[in-house]
C-alpha cells in the first residue's frame, strides 16, 4: 500500500503532493543525474569507439590481427580461465565452510576475504613481486628451478586472483546464510552423500548468485591493469594482457590500436553490465546483491 | 568451559571446504601480505622512516590522499543526487542510467584512462573547449580528480539507494502534516537516515581511490611533486628495483587503506547503534 504510493509515476501527479518535490526541484535533480552520468561515463564511452573507428573499420580491424594484439587477447583469455574458475571453487568452498558451520573467528575470517579490496592493486603486485621475485628466497630457488612466477604467467595470474578474491565468495555467503542449512540437512538424513547433496540441493539454490559472482569475477579478471602491470614485466609477445597491451600501443602513439584494443575490452564491460541486468530483473529474489538494494 | 573451535555437526565438507579456504587465502594474502611486512622489518624503522620522509614520497602521498578526499567529496553530493532520482522519480531512460551507474566498476582501468585522456587533453573534444577558457584538466591536477571521480562513481550512489527505498511513506507525511516544508523534511528528517550509508560509500570511494592506479596514470601528466601519485611512485621503485624503497611505500599505502577499512567498520557498527539496522 505504501510501496504504491512512493511508486507512483511522478510525472502525472497534477496536484502535489506534501511528500513531493516541486516539479522544477524534481527535474533539476534530474538533469544534474543525467547530464553528470552523460559527461562522466557516457562521453568516455563514446569516445572510445570514435577513436578505434577515427581511421575506419579496417585499420580497426587490422590493428587487432597484428601479432602483439592477437598474443595479448589469447594471454588475456589464458590468464581469465585459470584465475575465474579457481575463485570460483575458492568462493564455493569458502561459503560453505563459513555458512555451513560454526566456529570462532567467523566475523575475522570474512574480513580476511574481503581484504584484498581494500588493497591497491599496486600494492598487490608489489607483495607478489615481495615474495616471488628473483630477489627473494622461495623467488631465487623457483627461478633457479625454471619455474619463474613473476614476469611470467604464474605471477599474473597469481595477482589476478588477488584482485578478484572476494567477488564470489561474498556474493555467495548471504545467499547462503539466508537459505539456512534445513534443506541440506534433510537430504542427508534421507542418506544422500556430501557430493550429491551439493549438487542437488546447495548448488540449485545458488546457481544465479554463482553466475552472478563470477560474471564480476570474469570483467574484473580481464580488465585487471595496476597489480598485472607490476608483476608482468610487460614482455611483447610473452607476458603483455589486453590492458597492458593497451598502454604499449598508447605510449607508442599507435591511437586507433590502442583504442581498438580498448573498445573490445569495452565492448565486454557492455556485455557484462547486460548479462548483470538482465539477472538483476530475473532473479533478484536469488541474489545477494539485488536484496541489499 | 570455552566452547570447541568448531562445533560438531553431521554436516559433510568440513575438512574440504576449510582446506581450500585456509589454502587459497594463504597462498593469495597471507603470504604476498607478510612478504611486504617481512621486508619493510628487515628493511627496519630507520631506513623506512629515510625512505618515506622525502619530498617527493611527502608530496605524492598527499596529492593521492587530497585529491581522493575532493573527488570521494563530490562522488558524495552527486551519489546520492543519483541515487534520489533513481529510486523516487520516473523518467524515460532510468533504467540505462541505473546501468550506467555500474561502468566504472566493470570497465577496465586502462580503457577509462586513455578515454579520459582522449577526451579532456588540449586537442581533445572536451579539452578543447575548455582550453579556449584557460582551463587546463589532463596533465594537472584536476585530471587526476576527473580519473579518481570516475573510479569511485557507483559506491555512494550503490550503498543509498537500498536506503532511499527502505524508508517509510509515514515518516515524510507525518514532518509534511507537523507543518514543516519539504525542504525542511529532506534536510532534517531523509538526511539523517541516508548519513550513515552515505558515508559508507564516501570511505569506499575514498580508499577506492587513494589505491587507483590505470585510470590515472594516463591523464596525470606524472610530473614530480606536481602531478606523481603514490601508486606511480612504487611502479617507479620497482622499475629501478628499489625493492626496499617499493616496499617502504607499499607498507605507508597498506597503513592508509587499513586505516580506511577500521573507518568504515566503526561507521557501520556506528549506524547499526543509531538505526537498529543496515
Amino acid at each position: 500500500m505504501f510501496d504504491a504510493a512512493l511508486h507512483k509515476p511522478a510525472t502525472s501527479t497534477r496536484f502535489r503532493s506534501a511528500t513531493d518535490e516541486s516539479p522544477a526541484a524534481r527535474w533539476a535533480l534530474i538533469a544534474v543525474a543525467i547530464g553528470g552520468l552523460a559527461l562522466l561515463v557516457g562521453a568516455p564511452l563514446v569516445i572510445v569507439f570514435a577513436e578505434a573507428l577515427s581511421q575506419g573499420w579496417a585499420a580497426a580491424v587490422a590493428s587487432l590481427a597484428s601479432r602483439d594484439a592477437q598474443s595479448a587477447i589469447r594471454l588475456t583469455l589464458l590468464i581469465t580461465a585459470i584465475a575465474v574458475p579457481l575463485n570460483a571453487v575458492f568462493g564455493i568452498a569458502a561459503a560453505w565452510f563459513i555458512t555451513k558451520f560454526d566456529f570462532r573467528g567467523k566475523a575475522f575470517l570474512i574480513t580476511l576475504i574481503d581484504l584484498p579490496f581494500s588493497v591497491s592493486p599496486v600494492v598487490a603486485g608489489l607483495c607478489i613481486v615481495l615474495l616471488f621475485g628473483a630477489n627473494s628466497a622461495i623467488g631465487g630457488w623457483l627461478v633457479a628451478s625454471g619455474y619463474p612466477i613473476v614476469f611470467a604467467v604464474p605471477g599474473i595470474v597469481l595477482a589476478t586472483v588477488f584482485v578478484t578474491f572476494p567477488f564470489v565468495a561474498r556474493e555467495l555467503i548471504p545467499v547462503m546464510i539466508e537459505q539456512g542449512r534445513a534443506e541440506e540437512e534433510a537430504a542427508l538424513t534421507l542418506g544422500a552423500s556430501g557430493w550429491r547433496v551439493f549438487r542437488t540441493v546447495t548448488l540449485p539454490n545458488i546457481r544465479w548468485a554463482l553466475l552472478y559472482g563470477t560474471l564480476l569475477c570474469t570483467a574484473r579478471a580481464m580488465g585487471e591493469f595496476g597489480a598485472v602491470a607490476v608483476v608482468s614485466g610487460k614482455i611483447r609477445g610473452q607476458t603483455a594482457t589486453m590492458p597492458i597491451t593497451i598502454e604499449m600501443f598508447y605510449n607508442e602513439y599507435l591511437s586507433v590500436a590502442a583504442f581498438s584494443m580498448a573498445a573490445l575490452l569495452t565492448g565486454l564491460a557492455l556485455l557484462t553490465l547486460l548479462l548483470k541486468t538482465a539477472l538483476e530483473l530475473r532473479h533478484a529474489d536469488q541474489l545477494a546483491a539485488v536484496r541489499r538494494h | 568451559m570455552s566452547s570447541p573451535l568448531v562445533q560438531r555437526t553431521a554436516m559433510p565438507g568440513l575438512g574440504l571446504s576449510a582446506g581450500i579456504t585456509l589454502f587459497m587465502l594463504t597462498l593469495v594474502v597471507f603470504l604476498p601480505i607478510g612478504a611486504l611486512l617481512w621486508k619493510g622489518a628487515a628493511f627496519g624503522p630507520a631506513a623506512l622512516w629515510d625512505t618515506i620522509n622525502r619530498e617527493r614520497v611527502w608530496a605524492a602521498l598527499w596529492l593521492s590522499f587530497r585529491l581522493s578526499f575532493l573527488a570521494a567529496c563530490f562522488n558524495l553530493v552527486f551519489g546520492v543526487i543519483v541515487a534520489w532520482v533513481l529510486v523516487r522519480y520516473r523518467f524515460a531512460g532510468r533504467r540505462i542510467v541505473d546501468a550506467a551507474v555500474d561502468l566504472p566498476f566493470a570497465l577496465p582501468t586502462a580503457v577509462a584512462g586513455i578515454a579520459l585522456t582522449a577526451l579532456y587533453a588540449p586537442n581533445g573534444v572536451l579539452g578543447g573547449l575548455v582550453d579556449d577558457l584557460g582551463w587546463r584538466i589532463a596533465y594537472t591536477q584536476w585530471g587526476i580528480w576527473l580519473a579518481l571521480v570516475f573510479v569511485g562513481l557507483p559506491f555512494v550512489t550503490r550503498t543509498v539507494q537500498p536506503v532511499i527505498e527502505e524508508i517509510e511513506a509515514e515518516v515524510e507525511e507525518a514532518s509534511a502534516t507537523l507543518g514543516a516544508s519539504r525542504w525542511h523534511t529532506l534536510r532534517h528528517v531523509i538526511a539523517p537516515m541516508l548519513m550513515p550509508a552515505a558515508l559508507t560509500g564516501f570511505a569506499l570511494s575514498l580508499a577506492r581511490a587513494v589505491g587507483e592506479y590505470g585510470s590515472v596514470i594516463f591523464i596525470a601528466g606524472n610530473i614530480p611533486l606536481r602531478t606523481e601519485i603514490a601508486p606511480l611512485l612504487i611502479v617507479i621503485q620497482l622499475e629501478e628495483y628499489n625493492y626496499g624503497a617499493a616496499a617502504a611505500i607499499g607498507l605507508a599505502m597498506l597503513a592508509i587503506s587499513f586505516t580506511m577499512l577500521l573507518a568504515i567498520n566503526l561507521i557501520q557498527i556506528w549506524s547499526r547503534r543509531r538505526i537498529g539496522h543496515v
